[in-house]
């Protein structure tokens, strides 16, 4: 048995799911950061399987819009760790309950 | 592609994935961060994109893991957060992993085998970008540009 | 046909050893093959590190007026065996602060990308470990791994001079690492591909009657770019004049201070390894990887070539070691953003204009003319406003 792409969607949606859990159950800023970039992965892995198990793989679209994803993912997180360094800076704390100012 | 390769490499990624989501110590989760990314570049190799696995090592465990670490690096003084977890996201998780797979699993169109291709060389892959996306790439060197220039703002040194 | 015998000498002896396993599934043969290529190189780049070690102390040696190593056997040859059996008897030493699993797999980490990073380099004709079509970009996306391995390295210490060294190697690596990058950029426009063994067919053949190989080095951006290259591969590999990261005199050894015994040789090797694998990308890339210098030597056999060109970079870092200070810390990377990269990226403007003048002489002259240009240009902004500013001194409070 060869894997199919069952299998390789199975294992992004498990990947998505970890990167859901660390984005919303960890108060960390660099976790959520982490998740979120988990989470990107995933949908990647997910663009590459479709363009292999496509009809017509000729046409590399899934592998472009795969390495698009990961320019924007490293400038997203370029601008988050830069975000979280300078929240750092004011409030020193990276806890992102503790930034609660702006709560009636 | 060979499914011993495929399932070492899932399991691998997976855990290093879950250790990254779930381990108290920062440094150790962002380096178990870079263990899943590198078992995904590994799946991309499997699947025939050579060139997606070699960008995604160089640009995530070159330099996002190095910025997340740096980062950890110039935070590590601030009071350690309450390693608790927030139950009602790991509930959400599940339920959006059952959700997921629920949907996988009901669609049939899925099992097709993967057609026989022949190797997506760099070469073309260049070629498509440079003619058929040529739009996009102009916009991400400028979200790129823009990046830059905003991460360079933000953490410059405030003016009190 | 003996001189192409000679030439294809390992080729055959991998197909001999591999005759030997005779109807395997072809599994087997692949890993059967990949099994002796990576046994090859470590068995090659091994014995070429306990011959490096040796010479270098010998030749800083000699440039310091002084013997080196001559104790153990002749001419102190075996003095890497003495070296290494001292370093394996040592007691391990983990400091009780340590993060003790970030602390073993560290060094692990440094000499796998080292490792990994020799694999794609075309050792003679038909003589690469791994031959992929993305190869160069192969060769970067390991290399940038060795930062990562740094940095635990420094952080698993716990020591602050790990940490100051492992901050100043990122630095400097990260600093390195664009100008690296964007002077291998022109080379590959000019052939159009990133496999290795395409850029070294690239550059066989001869011009001026057979006297003059068409090496990337012999064009003015090609020299210009190798230059640069061969600057970035000093910073990335830590070496004088740019081993600030591990400078005794201020911060003990940087990021390998906690390090003793084995693990502490496994960072040197790391250290050698990534030497070898810049220079042997530099000789790829610029120097026309394994063909001959002049027609006639054509008989020699490929890999000879490849090995000699090697040692001749290999003497250049050593007589660099001998022979340069240590450069301060805000020098080096003031130098990497105000000078290496605008001149990395005239290095790519320089190469179009020579691929557009048709390879001629003309575009030989203009992309001479480019480059030269704007070397004088930022030697002027960089360096002139600085000469005649009025010296300030600072003291320690």
């Amino acid at each position: 048995m060869t894997p199919t792409l069952t299998l390789f969607l199975i294992i992004s949606a498990a990947l998505f799911s970890i990167g859901l859990l660390a984005a919303l159950s960890r108060r960390h800023a660099i976790f959520i950061l982490i998740g979120i970039e988990m989470m990107l992965a995933a949908a990647n892995l997910n663009f590459i399987a479709f363009w292999r198990f496509a009809p017509q793989p000729q046409a590399p679209t899934g592998v472009m819009v795969a390495i698009f994803s990961i320019a924007i993912a490293a400038a997203e997180a370029a601008i988050g760790l830069a975000l979280v360094i300078s929240v750092y800076r004011h409030y020193r704390t990276t806890n992102v309950e503790k930034l609660d100012q702006l709560k009636g | 592609m060979s499914t011993a390769a495929f399932i070492v490499i899932a399991i691998l990624m997976l855990a290093g994935a879950l250790a990254a989501a779930t381990l108290s110590k920062l440094i150790h989760a962002a380096l178990c961060l870079v263990i899943a990314f590198i078992g995904i570049a590994a799946l991309f190799f499997l699947l025939g994109a050579e060139f997606v696995g070699l960008v995604q090592i160089f640009v995530y465990v070159g330099a996002v893991a190095v910025l997340i670490v740096f980062t950890i690096l110039l935070t590590r003084h601030a009071e350690e957060p309450t390693s608790g977890f927030n139950w009602s996201g790991v509930l959400v998780a599940v339920a959006v992993f059952a959700g997921l797979i629920w949907v996988i699993l009901q669609t049939p169109s899925l099992s097709a085998p993967a057609p026989v291709i022949e190797a997506l060389t760099v070469k073309r892959i260049g070629e498509v970008l440079m003619t058929d996306y040529i739009w996009p790439l102009q916009c991400v060197g400028l979200l790129l540009t823009a990046a830059l220039v905003g991460g360079l703002i933000l953490v410059m040194e405030e003016k009190r | 046909m003996t001189g192409e015998r000679v030439d294809q000498i390992f080729i055959i002896a991998k197909q001999w050893l591999l005759s030997l396993l005779p109807n395997a599934p072809d599994w087997v043969i692949q890993i059967a093959s990949s099994l002796i290529n990576i046994s090859a190189v470590l068995g090659v780049f091994m014995g070429l590190f306990a011959l490096i070690s040796v010479l270098e102390r010998k030749i800083l040696g000699r440039i310091q007026n002084r013997y080196g190593p001559n104790r153990v056997g002749p001419f102190g040859l075996f003095q890497p065996v003495a070296d290494g059996i001292k370093l394996l008897i040592k007691e391990d030493i983990v400091p009780l602060r340590a993060d003790k699993v970030v602390h073993f797999i560290a060094p692990i980490m440094m000499a796998a990308t080292a490792i990994l990073a020799l694999g794609v380099i075309p050792y003679g004709r038909n003589m690469t470990p791994f031959s992929i079509d993305g190869g160069i970009l192969f060769f970067f996306a390991v290399g940038s791994t060795t930062e990562l391995a740094v940095f635990m390295a420094g952080w698993g210490s716990n020591n602050k001079f790990s940490m100051l060294g492992a901050m100043r190697a990122i630095a400097q690596m990260v600093s390195y690492e664009l100008p690296l990058l964007i002077t291998v950029l022109p080379v590959i426009m000019i052939v159009g591909s990133l496999s290795a063994d395409a850029i070294v067919a690239a550059q066989g053949g001869y011009v001026l009657g057979g006297i003059v190989p068409r090496w990337f080095v012999f064009t003015p951006w090609g020299a210009a770019a190798f230059i640069l290259f061969f600057i970035s591969g000093l910073v990335e590999s830590n070496r004088t004049p740019f081993d600030m990261p591990e400078g005794e005199s201020e911060i003990v050894a940087g990021h390998m201070t906690e390090y003793s015994g084995f693990k502490y040789a496994i960072f040197f090797l790391a250290e050698y390894f990534g030497m070898f694998a810049v220079s042997g990308l530099a000789v790829t890339l610029f120097l026309g990887g394994w063909h001959a210098p002049i027609h006639l030597l054509e008989i020699i056999p490929s890999y000879v070539w490849f090995f000699a060109k090697l040692a001749v970079l290999l003497f250049v870092f050593i007589w660099i070691r001998g022979t340069l200070p240590r450069m301060r810390v805000d020098h080096v990377m003031s130098f990497a953003w105000k000078f290496m990269l605008p001149m990395a990226f005239t290095c790519i403007i320089a190469a179009a204009v020579w691929h557009y003048q048709s390879h001629g002489v003309a575009g030989w002259l203009w992309s001479l003319a480019v480059i030269a240009s704007v070397y004088f240009g930022l030697s002027w902004l960089v360096d002139t406003k600085k000469k005649f500013a009025p010296r300030t001194y600072r003291f320690a409070e």
